[in-house]
């Protein structure tokens, strides 16, 4: 029995579909990865993943069902049915609305998904093998990892909506370990790690590990810290997938104001920061059109295929936007602004790189990135966390030793009030929920005061 | 315990399993490799989330695919796909055997297997009594609906209720002639409470302690935990927990009660006895640990009133199985005895390059894509037979804190310095409870906080709780681990304000 292709898979889900609406999602891709420790494999993987889903609207109610593994037809009628069963029997959808006007089709809606090729990590094992053995002679170890995932997302709806988008993502970890015994990090966002340079990578930790040779104790305290663009990461993330309109609206979030009302138009950032997200953004391009297979407090499925642009959340240290579900947006006679999949933080023009806010730096702390991030407020967005694999002390414009870990306590929110010095924004990846926000651009931050409450020997 | 028929799986109940199985393990054969297995595995899910009564959101997914591992010249090689035909898994073995001798420069020792068991084929089930996938789900909605409806006319300002059911089915062979068919249920019901000050804008929260459970829909309406019970005494405790005065930072005693100390034991006892972790496989991502292979039988972990034993074989607990993804039988086995370290959790290969005889059978991989990697088994604090309850315990402490609910949670890479919050810190004065206090967290170093242990309730406190959604690996992986605990009395533990970050 042959397998529908995702194009076929779609129109013959729409031509089952007996409901008011119907939307249906196929997603097909691969992840393949390297994991290593002590300079040694622990594990390579290379997994296939094809998802069908289906979103029934029949009178206002919703039924998803979503299906992954072969999907033949009898599997996409039965998705069909399942989904229209649930969605007779659901009470009414708050957020129901006709499905958006559909745009012109996905030009390249026809064509074949393309084959992961199949080198994409053997360049990468040559290079480690040359850096296990670098490092080997350094009296180093390496651990870390590397991922490269493509997916295929395409979107059909019985309102005509065609479209498709072909997205991919790397990235590469790199720990190194040596006779002092504390580990450094490093990191590198790719495409298809034909621009990875792991000699490269090595270096920076070199430079690390030689800032580790000094050790220093530090008492907990409040520090002015020098905060790398993968810990930025981190706490945008939180800033924005804690960003939805109507939980503002409704009093439970950070971006709440008495009286149903929200922080939008206040000042919230002690810098001209901009936060922002586009689709087309060069080297974090995520799908230029909104997928849900279900419905959240940020999304909804009624908006399936809605059409997104760039959207500014911050501008120039202003709240500007929130996150809206058309549904949210009309409610509350806000302009829609839909969940974008990537996420750009920037100052002004001219952001200096690490090196030059360094070298600006009278007496502080440069981390390296954070770690067991929780929210410990909901009301302030409060988190608590770790600093991990590196805290160094820098006075007079120069790193002069390196410092145990520490646990912090702080809002972002509260942080980008305090920051007074924005670097050039440059393209990460959150080292603790990098999955929450895949594609994302940051700089570094100097914030002053941050609150160390707790001092770590742990590494 | 009246366990139904076995949960039914249409489409993979009746695939050909034994052919796909062998197609894969011949193929493995015949790339080279020594060892191979196959795991084929479907994941049924349904998450529902009802917002003040109304549908906020709801999606079943089922996935369902095949993957195959192989160690190919001592080295491991891993793919996994959906096309469960001989041709199709064939293929995939194919590809683990090429990726393995793709990434050979890589590898260090050769992997080393314990030797174990192999059992006659077998099946094994997870008990319930009602399948939550067979019930309707306008039933599903209109009881979480009432859910929030039983704390919204009890003061609550907004109320959110949330439903996630997993139905696990695995099907298991390996070149070692290990044939296994096992099918487990796991349930998260949770409802949370919102005050808001009209005033100023200013929110509090609250969430039901209720726990996750290996069981089936009986658990929503009274089987193992009274909702409705919770849900109507929650409100009031939310009012009290906004108005409640802030706590001056310093040392206080703590009677944890097991719907907190389920997940201190998680992140301080559970992760900390990971040999994986040991060993330094994780040191890059989920950590390492304080914890030293030769600290077994010399470590004094913390007062003699702590006994913690792991095991995958508690009825209802989140990380019982009847074998694990390595094909190993589960079984139970003490962490901590008297104080003393005495054991730690591992699978065949991590306790293989340890050199030790055994696995602890802790294998396990979140779907077919994933690679199974050692996992928590359930980690669970002994009670005190005979010993007292948690009013007897509160009765002990003057001027200290009874801590209710698991919330805010973080602990360092090596599993020593941690704040934990609560749902709920109430106010001991002379060993009564006298009102709550807000914006707390204890926090502490783990050998440090169980050499503080004064006494453990008895068994009558004695709950079963659990961590449903744990990461762990690149790719990150969930599982999900049962704890179950007594409640306990801890001395002069530390204890600081969230808001201004001070420590007393």
């Amino acid at each position: 029995m042959s397998t529908p292709g995702p194009q076929e898979t779609i129109e013959m889900a729409l031509a089952a579909a007996r409901g008011d609406a119907t939307v249906v999602i196929v997603e097909s891709g691969v992840d393949r990865y390297l994991r290593w420790a002590d300079s040694a494999l622990v594990a390579a993987g290379d997994a296939d993943e094809y998802r069908v889903s289906v979103v029934s609207v029949v009178g206002g109610r919703v039924g998803a069902v979503s299906v992954s593994g072969r999907v033949g037809r009898a599997e996409i009628v039965d998705a069909v049915d399942g989904a229209e069963a649930v969605a007779r029997q659901a009470p009414p959808a708050p957020d129901a609305r006709p499905l958006p006007e559909p745009g012109a089709a996905s030009p390249h809606w026809d064509d074949p998904v393309r084959p992961l090729a199949s080198g994409v990590l053997a360049g990468l094992v040559e290079q480690l093998s040359t850096g296990f053995a670098r490092a080997d002679r350094h009296g180093q170890v390496l651990h870390g990892y590397a991922e490269h995932r493509a997916r295929t997302t395409f979107l059909g709806t019985s309102t005509g909506a065609r479209l498709r988008h072909d997205g991919s993502a790397g990235h590469l970890e790199l720990t190194a370990r040596d006779g002092h015994g504390a580990p450094v990090w490093t990191s590198a966002v790719t495409d298809d790690f034909t621009d990875v340079s792991v000699a490269g990578l090595q270096d920076d930790l070199d430079r690390r590990l030689r800032w580790e040779r000094r050790r220093v104790d530090l008492p907990p305290g409040r520090y002015e810290c020098l905060v790398p663009p993968s810990a930025v990461a981190d706490l945008m993330n939180y800033a924005y997938t804690t960003a939805g309109a109507g939980a503002a609206a409704q009093g439970r979030t950070a971006y709440s104001r008495a009286g149903g009302r929200t922080r939008i138009g206040e000042t919230i950032a002690g810098v001209p920061l901009t936060l922002r997200s586009d689709p087309r953004a060069e080297g974090l391009r995520c799908a230029p059109f909104l997928v849900a297979a279900a419905s959240s407090g940020a999304r909804s499925v009624f908006d399936n295929g809605l059409p997104l642009g760039p959207t500014r959340w911050w501008e120039q240290g202003r709240l500007r936007s929130l996150v809206h579900t058309r549904h949210s947006a009309e409610e509350l006679g806000m302009p829609l602004t839909p969940l974008v999949e990537n996420l750009i933080l920037e100052g002004p023009p001219g952001g200096g790189a690490e090196a030059d806010l360094i070298a600006r730096t009278r007496s502080g702390l440069l981390l390296t990135s954070l770690w067991y991030i929780r929210e410990v407020d909901l009301a302030t967005m409060a988190l608590t966390g770790v600093t991990r694999d590196g805290v160094y002390l820098v006075e007079d414009g120069e790193v002069v030793g390196a410092v145990h870990n520490f646990r912090f306590n702080d809002s972002p929110l509260a942080m980008v009030r305090r920051a007074t010095e924005v670097g050039r924004t440059v393209p990460t990846r959150a080292r603790d929920w990098g999955d929450a926000v895949a594609h994302v651009a940051m700089p570094m931050l100097r914030v002053p005061d941050f609150p160390l409450t707790a001092t770590t020997g742990a590494v | 315990m009246t366990t139904p028929a076995p949960a039914v799986e249409p489409g993979f109940d009746t695939l050909p399993v034994d052919d796909l199985a062998d197609a894969a393990l011949r193929q493995a054969r015949r790339g080279g490799a020594t060892y191979a297995d196959v795991r084929l595995r479907r994941v049924r899910v349904l998450r529902e989330r009802v917002r003040d009564g109304r549908p906020e959101s709801s999606q079943e997914s089922v996935e369902t695919g095949v993957g195959v591992r192989v160690l190919v010249d001592g080295t491991w090689g891993f793919a996994a796909g959906v096309e469960l035909s001989p041709g199709g898994v064939g293929a995939l073995a194919a590809r683990a055997c090429a990726l393995a001798r793709t990434v050979r420069p890589l590898r260090g020792e050769p992997v080393r297997l314990t030797a174990e068991p192999v059992p006659a084929p077998v099946a094994w089930q997870s008990p319930y009594e009602v399948d939550p996938f067979e019930v309707p789900a306008a039933e599903r909605t209109a009881l979480l609906a009432d859910w929030c409806g039983l704390l919204r006319d009890g003061g609550a300002h907004l109320a959110e209720a949330y439903l996630q059911v997993f139905r696990e089915s695995t099907v298991y062979h390996d070149s070692e002639g290990r044939r296994i068919r096992q099918r487990r249920i796991w349930l998260h019901p949770m409802a949370f409470g919102f005050r808001i000050d009209a005033g100023d804008g200013t929110f509090e929260a609250m969430r039901t302690l209720g726990p996750p459970a290996a069981r089936g829909w009986e658990y929503l309406t009274g089987t193992g935990w009274d909702w409705a019970g919770e849900l109507a005494r929650m409100p009031d405790l939310l009012d009290e927990k906004a108005a409640a005065p802030r706590l001056e930072p310093g040392r206080y005693d703590l009677v944890i009660d097991p719907t907190n100390l389920w997940l201190t034991i998680h992140e301080t006892v559970g992760h900390a006895t990971e040999l994986d972790r040991m060993r330094g496989r994780e040191a890059a991502f989920a950590g390492s640990s304080f914890v030293r292979q030769q600290d077994v039988g010399v470590l004094r972990y913390g007062s003699p009133q702590m006994t913690v034993v792991a095991d995958r074989t508690t009825p209802h607990a989140l990380a019982t199985v009847g074998y694990d993804d390595d094909g190993v039988a589960a079984g139970s086995w003490p962490l901590v005895t008297e104080g003393l370290l005495v054991g730690v959790q591992h699978d065949r290969q991590t306790a293989g390059a340890a050199g030790l005889d055994r696995s602890t059978g802790c294998a396990y991989a979140e779907s077919y894509r994933h690679l199974p990697v050692p996992r928590m088994p359930n980690v669970s604090l002994c009670p005190a037979p005979d010993g007292p309850d948690t009013d007897e315990l509160i009765g002990r402490v003057r001027d200290g804190l009874y801590v209710v609910g698991d919330n805010s949670f973080s602990i360092d890479m090596a599993r020593v310095n941690f704040q934990f919050t609560a749902q709920r810190f109430h106010r001991i004065r002379n060993g009564r409870l006298v009102g709550q206090v807000r914006d707390v967290a204890y926090t502490g170093t783990t050998l440090d906080f169980w050499r503080s242990l004064e006494a453990v309730g008895g068994p009558q406190t004695w709950l079963m709780s659990g961590a449903g959604q744990c990461g762990k690996a690149q790719p990150l992986q969930i599982a999900a681990a049962g704890h179950g605990c007594p409640s306990a009395l801890f001395r002069a533990v530390p204890v600081t304000d969230t808001r201004t970050g001070a420590t007393g």
